[in-house]
C-alpha cells in the first residue's frame, strides 16, 4: 500500500528532511539531527507536523454518551473547549489506543468542524467532539464508533476527517509567545478576532483546554496540548491552508526521532510500542494511566478494570536509568539484577538475575545524556530506586527504576 | 547530498572502510554510515589482543535512533582501540575518517584488501 503523505510533505522534502514510514505515512524523522531539535524545544521551541494523527469527529443529541461508552475518562466533565486524555479499551480493558478528546463549539456538525467558527450553532445547541486516535488507527477508531451506535441505536453523526486536517505541533518553552504573535492578526472573516482577540483567547488557555482561533489569519482549533513535557500548542487547520500555518512559526523544524526522544523523557506511552492490543496487550492500570480511567463512568472495559483494580495489577509500566554504558532499546529483558558488582557485569557475564520484565521504549536521554528505557515491571520491582538489571545483547547491565518523567515537566 | 570517500581507504558494503597502508591499519564507518545514523551515542569496541575477521562484526556503533552492527574489511588482530569514542561517542559524526576510526588492526597473512570495494565502487553504491 502507498504511504499517505502529510500535506506538508513536499515543504518538508525541500528542507532537505529525512523521511521514514510511521502508521503507513510518510512523515519527516529528522530534519537537521534529533539532538538539535531535541535541544531547540527543551530550550526554546520546535515545530512539529503531525498530520499523520487521526481525527474523528461526533456529534448529535447521544454523541455524549456514545464517546462516554467509548472513552475510559469521563466525557461529561468536558465544557466547550475542554479536553481530556483517554484510553480506547476492549470489554477485557485492553488498550486500543489512546487519544485526546475535544470538546467543541455546541452545533457543530460532525465533517464540519474544519470549517472552524462559523460551523459552531449549524446544528442547534447539540453537543460535538473531536478526538485524535493514534496514526493508523483512524480506520479502527471510526469504525468501531460506527458499531457500536449502530448497535444502540444512538443519535450520533461520526465522521472520518483526518484527509482535512493538518496538525502542526509547537512545542517549547518560547511557543506560547510563537502563538501569541501568531493569531494576533486575527481572522479577515471574523470581526470578533479583530484587536488581538484571539491571541487574548489563545493567552487565557490553561493545559488541555482548546479555542478556535485564527492563526496567520487560517481558522485553526488552537489547543494547550503536546506530547513533549513542555509548555506548547498544538494547532488543527484545513489541509489546504496548512503551509501558511507551518511558515507562521519561525523555529527549529523537528522530525518524529526529536519527537519519540522527547517523550520518552516525559515517560508519555507510544501507541502501539508501549502498549498494543496484539503485540504488548495492556490496560490502563499496568500503563499507569489510571488517572484517564473513571470507573464511575460507563464504558466498554469498565468492569474488567475495576476487577483489576481491586486485585491490582501484576506488572506496571515505569522507567529505567542504566548505570552501566550501554543503550537500552524496546524489547530488552530486564532482571531482578546481576548476580555480583559492576566489574562482572561489565566483563559480560552469563546473566545471573531472573526475567522480571521487559522494556519497550529506550534511548540514550539527548536532555540528560543518561541511557533511558520504558517498560513493564513485576510490580513488586516496579518502585523508585530498585535496582535491577537490563539484558543489553546478552550483557547483563546495571539500571534503576525510576518512575517518570525523567526530566521536570 | 554528496559525502566524502577518501581515495586512500577501500570500503565494504555495509559501509566500513580500511586503510591500506603499512604495518596496522585502521576500520571506521563512511561519513555516508554516520549521516544515516544520526547522533551517535554509544560504541562498543574488542579490546587490544582480540582477532577480528573479514564480513564478521567487530562492534555495535548505536545512535539515539538505531543500533548498527559493524563488520571487520579484513581479518587481523586489534593492535589499538579509540578509547575516545567512549566518552566522546559524536566524533563519529564530525570526523568519521578521522578522529572517529574505530579500531586498529594488524592484518592477518592472507588479509584480501583486494576483495574490497574500491572507492569508485563504493560510491556507486551510495548514490
Amino acid at each position: 500500500m502507498a504511504r499517505r503523505k502529510p500535506p506538508l510533505h513536499a515543504v518538508h522534502e525541500d528542507r532537505g528532511a529525512r523521511f521514514t514510514d510511521f502508521g503507513g505515512w510518510d512523515m519527516p524523522v529528522e530534519f537537521d539531527s534529533i539532538r538539535t531539535e531535541h535541544s531547540a524545544v527543551r530550550e526554546a521551541a520546535g515545530i512539529f507536523d503531525v498530520s499523520h494523527m487521526g481525527e474523528v469527529e461526533v456529534a448529535g443529541p447521544d454523541a455524549t454518551t456514545l464517546m462516554q461508552r467509548l472513552t475510559t475518562n469521563d466525557v461529561t466533565a468536558l465544557d466547550p473547549g475542554d479536553s481530556q486524555y483517554a484510553a480506547i479499551t476492549d470489554a477485557e480493558g485492553v488498550m486500543h489506543d489512546d487519544t485526546v478528546v475535544y470538546r467543541l463549539p455546541d452545533g457543530t456538525p460532525a465533517g464540519e468542524a474544519a470549517d472552524g467558527r462559523v460551523a459552531a450553532g449549524r446544528n442547534g445547541d447539540e453537543p460535538a467532539y473531536l478526538f485524535i486516535p493514534n496514526a493508523g488507527h483512524d480506520d479502527e477508531a471510526y469504525a468501531r464508533w460506527v458499531e457500536y451506535r449502530d448497535e444502540h441505536a444512538l443519535d450520533a453523526d461520526v465522521e472520518l476527517t483526518t484527509g482535512e486536517w493538518a496538525m502542526v505541533a509547537v512545542q517549547g518553552p518560547d511557543a506560547p509567545e510563537l502563538l501569541f504573535e501568531a493569531t494576533e492578526v486575527g481572522s479577515e472573516g471574523i470581526e470578533s478576532t479583530a484587536g488581538g482577540a484571539d491571541a487574548a483567547a489563545v493567552r487565557d488557555l490553561s493545559k488541555f483546554e482548546a479555542t478556535h482561533a485564527a492563526v496567520a489569519g487560517v481558522e485553526s482549533w488552537v489547543a494547550r496540548t503536546g506530547y513533549t513535557g513542555e509548555a506548547g500548542f498544538e494547532v488543527l487547520c484545513p489541509t489546504p491552508d496548512a503551509e501558511a500555518v507551518w511558515d507562521a512559526f519561525d523555529c527549529q523544524p523537528c522530525g518524529l526521532g526529536a519527537r519519540d526522544t522527547l517523550r520518552m523523557e516525559a515517560g508519555f506511552l507510544l501507541s502501539g510500542q508501549d502498549f498494543d492490543p496484539d503485540e504488548e496487550p495492556r490496560t490502563p492500570y499496568e500503563a499507569r494511566i489510571g488517572f484517564a480511567v473513571k470507573l464511575d463512568t460507563e464504558f466498554v472495559g469498565r468492569d474488567a478494570l475495576e476487577r483489576q483494580k481491586e486485585e491490582g495489577v501484576d506488572e506496571k509500566f515505569v522507567g529505567v536509568r542504566l548505570l552501566d554504558r550501554g543503550v537500552p532499546r524496546g524489547g530488552y529483558a530486564v532482571t531482578d539484577g546481576p548476580g555480583g558488582d559492576a566489574d562482572d557485569a561489565e566483563d559480560g557475564e552469563e546473566t545471573t538475575g531472573a526475567e522480571i520484565g521487559h522494556l519497550t521504549s529506550g534511548t540514550m536521554s539527548p536532555t540528560l545524556n543518561e541511557p533511558i528505557g520504558l517498560g513493564y515491571l513485576r510490580s513488586e520491582y516496579a518502585n523508585a530506586g530498585d535496582r535491577v538489571g537490563v539484558v543489553v545483547r546478552g550483557e547483563e547491565k546495571r539500571a534503576e527504576v525510576v518512575i517518570p518523567p525523567f526530566i521536570d515537566t | 547530498m554528496s559525502f566524502e570517500t577518501p581515495d586512500d581507504r577501500r570500503y565494504l558494503e555495509s559501509h566500513e572502510w580500511t586503510t591500506t597502508d603499512g604495518d596496522a591499519v585502521r576500520f571506521g564507518i563512511s561519513d555516508f554510515a554516520q549521516d544515516e545514523l544520526g547522533d551517535v551515542v554509544f560504541v562498543e569496541l574488542p579490546d587490544a589482543g582480540d582477532e577480528v575477521t573479514a564480513g564478521e562484526e567487530f562492534g555495535v556503533v548505536e545512535s539515539i535512533k538505531a543500533v548498527s552492527d559493524v563488520y571487520a574489511p579484513v581479518s587481523g588482530e586489534v593492535v589499538a582501540v579509540n578509547e575516545d569514542l567512549f566518552d566522546a561517542p559524536e566524533l563519529l559524526n564530525q570526523d568519521p575518517y578521522g578522529e572517529g576510526w574505530l579500531i586498529e588492526v594488524e592484518p592477518a597473512a592472507d588479509a584480501d584488501f583486494d576483495a574490497l570495494l574500491s572507492p569508485d565502487d563504493y560510491r556507486d553504491q551510495i548514490e
